[in-house]
């Protein structure tokens, strides 16, 4: 052990409060090295002057004006609990408040989903239907639509090659 | 069967305030003392005492068993104290130049029949040299040599009051301890004959 670690061990081996390994390291060093040993005697005979010290008395009236003191604090009431505390009660206020103004929002986006529910319920039997939804499918495979004369003149009335191409 | 501070604690936070009376005789001079060894002023000192056992009388309705009694107790006085030394060093600066520097004010204690007043003086200057070294060490220094010295606290305990490592507050106390061994060399190298009352002539 070097003096520097057993400067940080030093308080905790002379009090008797380090581990046994870290005695016998902190006890190995301090045979060896005279500085720390000198300083380890000196440490002992500093807390030897240090309780020369001897404090003082509290007064005589200290438990009495403590009572005092106690006996003035406000006693807690039954119903102090009933008394919400300021941040609790603002923002209850403003949580009723919210609740307030949005259950008297216009319910003009309640009609657009209503319709579109509507629409929805309309198709519910064909999007329910497993044979039509299995087949779709199939549907893809079919070629496409010639449209009739009519159709094509009606078109592009302009252009009569166009839609008939191929 | 005695019960444990933490058990008396209890029974005050259920309504006994006969056991916060026992939590007042036990601890009243102890923290009179470190309270005092903190601000230097006894009327200060019992002021701050007073002080903390209200805050743990007002506390009791919440008090929950998470640490050691004294460790909360310490804790409160600790912080009590730091603010204290603070205002008071504010104030001070308020103050003319002229003032008497650092006056501590210790209730004067008469000697005792057996002890001649020189002796007497001799001691009472002893004890102040010892706190005045003790009141010039930084505060956290101060905080974890009255615990450690006076109090002896274990070092969890203190290291959860001052809210720092065990290990740190190794170091810190060694620190401590060596600012203290130089500056109170004269008396540390006094062989313990020469003190007042010991080596005197019968």
């Amino acid at each position: 052990m070097k003096c520097e670690e057993v400067s940080r061990n030093l308080v905790a081996y002379l009090d008797r409060r380090s581990h046994s390994a870290e005695r016998t390291e902190v006890e190995k060093h301090l045979t060896a090295c005279l500085v720390c040993r000198t300083r380890a005697e000196e440490f002992r005979k500093l807390w030897g002057v240090m309780d020369e010290d001897p404090g003082i008395e509290p007064s005589f009236a200290f438990d009495a004006r403590l009572r005092q003191r106690i006996a003035a604090e406000p006693h807690p009431r039954w119903f102090r609990w009933l008394i919400p505390q300021p941040r609790l009660a603002f923002s209850l206020a403003l949580l009723l408040a919210l609740s307030v103004w949005m259950a008297k929002l216009p319910p003009a986006e309640n009609s657009i989903s209503k319709t579109q529910d509507f629409e929805a319920i309309k198709d519910l039997g064909v999007l329910e239907n497993y044979d039509v939804l299995s087949k779709f499918d199939a549907l893809s495979e079919l070629p496409p639509v010639q449209p009739s004369d009519a159709t094509k003149s009606q078109s592009d009335p302009q252009n009569p090659d166009s839609g008939g191409g191929s | 069967m005695t019960r444990t501070d933490v058990q008396l604690m209890l029974d005050v936070k259920a309504g006994d305030e006969a056991s916060f009376g026992i939590l007042l005789q036990k601890y009243r001079l102890p923290l009179v003392n470190f309270l005092f060894r903190m601000v230097r002023d006894a009327a200060t000192a019992e002021e701050l005492a007073q002080e903390v056992f209200l805050r743990v009388y007002r506390a009791r309705k919440q008090y929950s068993p998470s640490a050691k009694f004294t460790t909360w107790l310490f804790r409160i006085a600790t912080n009590l104290a730091l603010n204290s030394v603070r205002d008071n060093r504010h104030r001070q600066m308020d103050v003319s130049i002229d003032a008497p520097a650092d006056e501590d004010e210790t209730p004067i204690e008469l000697p005792g029949r057996e002890m001649r007043i020189d002796e007497y003086m001799a001691e009472r200057d002893r004890t102040k040299f010892i706190r005045n070294a003790i009141a010039t060490l930084p505060e956290k220094q101060r905080v974890a040599v009255l615990l450690h010295k006076y109090e002896e606290m274990d070092y969890a305990e203190i290291a959860r009051i001052l809210d720092c490592s065990e290990s740190a507050l190794k170091s810190l106390l060694f620190r401590a301890y060596e600012t203290l061994r130089v500056q109170l060399a004269p008396l540390v190298a006094q062989p313990v004959a020469h003190r007042a009352g010991e080596g005197r002539p019968s």
